[in-house]
């Protein structure tokens, strides 16, 4: 996977006319590698997580490699340990997954890739690579970017999830070491950049309420799917409020 | 095997849709509503799932030591300290706790 990932980055890159002032390769490559170990150094959390919630060390590694989208993979060893059916937990994961569609749109775009290379590069489509992509400045960049932090992503997630569940099967019970937390953890770190507005904050906060409230009389599993429906409510009803104001024009935000 | 099926069918769908997005034309999802929507479903998944991990046990909500270390970690954010940093200060406080009984 990974080769085929360079070769398409390589040929032809420079031919698109990138300007004289693009950002030299080794610059882009260090921004890459500073997230890709960052980042990938955190599936260590992952590993010690999936094992401390009874998943097996081949079912941990599995995860890593195949779904390879940390905050479905949290929710989905959450979601099993708390006895969750698991179509249910898959559809959480799934959901949470879903905007890796909206980042693959954006880097199509971006890098060009030939047909044959799309179902090889679809597997790092991630919060990372597309953050590191959207900010270089040239094609050649922006395939760099892609290809450094995601291979280097692949290979620590995968290798820190198989050495943090090793490590939790060693050290037995997780929740002593205060690991239980580091899930939570997680999510907050993820959401937090994203509390920008107070649409943003109100989705949040009204899914909390959901999420808590429909916990002791929804089988498990379920809340997080009803909590979703906060995104849908809010937009609803600030679109009446806009309406209500009958300005014609929209929000201003993005 | 529930366990495997439910990697199973995670794996396919995450699958599926980072290839969706790489395949689909451009403009085809790139309507305000749609976008609006793909922003917002993470933000509310997400918080439901930090709230959940935080304060259930099973189907009974508790505070409990994650409570704790769960504030360390929104302090560690409000203090823009790196992501690992974050997730060490929720397990150490969490660890901490409980050690003295929490």
């Amino acid at each position: 996977m990974r080769g085929v990932t360079e070769q398409t980055a390589l040929p032809d890159a420079p031919g698109a006319g990138a300007p004289p002032g693009g950002k030299p390769d080794a610059a882009v490559v260090r921004d890459a590698l500073g997230v890709g170990v960052a980042v990938g150094l955190s599936g260590f959390a992952f590993g010690v997580t999936s094992a401390g919630s009874g998943l097996t060390l081949a079912q941990t590694c599995a995860l890593s490699l195949l779904v390879f989208t940390g905050a479905s993979q949290f929710a989905l060893v959450g979601a099993l340990a708390a006895g969750g059916n698991p179509l249910t937990a898959a559809a959480g994961a799934f959901f949470l997954g879903m905007r890796n569609a909206f980042y693959g749109l954006r880097l199509s775009q971006l890098l060009a890739l030939s047909r044959a290379a799309r179902p090889l590069a679809a597997q790092w489509v991630i919060d990372e690579t597309t953050a590191v992509a959207l900010a270089q400045p040239t094609r050649r960049a922006v395939r760099i970017g892609f290809t450094v932090t995601g291979l280097t992503l692949y290979v620590l997630w995968n290798l820190t999830t198989l050495l943090g569940a090793l490590g939790a099967e060693a050290i037995g019970d997780t929740d002593a070491w205060g690991l239980d937390a580091a899930g939570p953890a997680v999510f907050l770190a993820l959401l937090a950049p994203m509390l920008r507005t107070t649409t943003e904050r109100a989705v949040a906060a009204l899914a909390v309420l959901l999420g808590l409230g429909l916990l002791p009389v929804l089988p498990a599993g379920v809340p997080v799917l009803v909590a979703a429906l906060a995104a849908p409510l809010v937009l609803w009803a600030r679109g009446r409020r806009a309406s209500d104001a009958g300005a014609g024009r929209g929000e201003g935000e993005r | 095997m529930t366990i495997w099926i439910a990697i199973g069918v995670t794996a396919v769908g995450c699958y599926a849709v980072k290839l969706l997005g790489l395949l689909v034309p451009a403009g085809a999802l790139e309507q305000p509503l749609v976008r609006r929507l793909a922003a917002l479903l993470p933000v509310a998944l997400l918080a439901a799932l930090t709230a959940q991990q935080t304060f259930a046990d099973g189907q009974a909500l508790v505070l409990d030591a994650r409570a704790a270390g769960v504030a360390a970690a929104a302090v560690a954010l409000l203090l823009r300290a790196p992501f690992l940093l974050v997730v060490a200060a929720a397990v150490v406080v969490t660890a901490g706790v409980r050690a003295m009984g929490g």
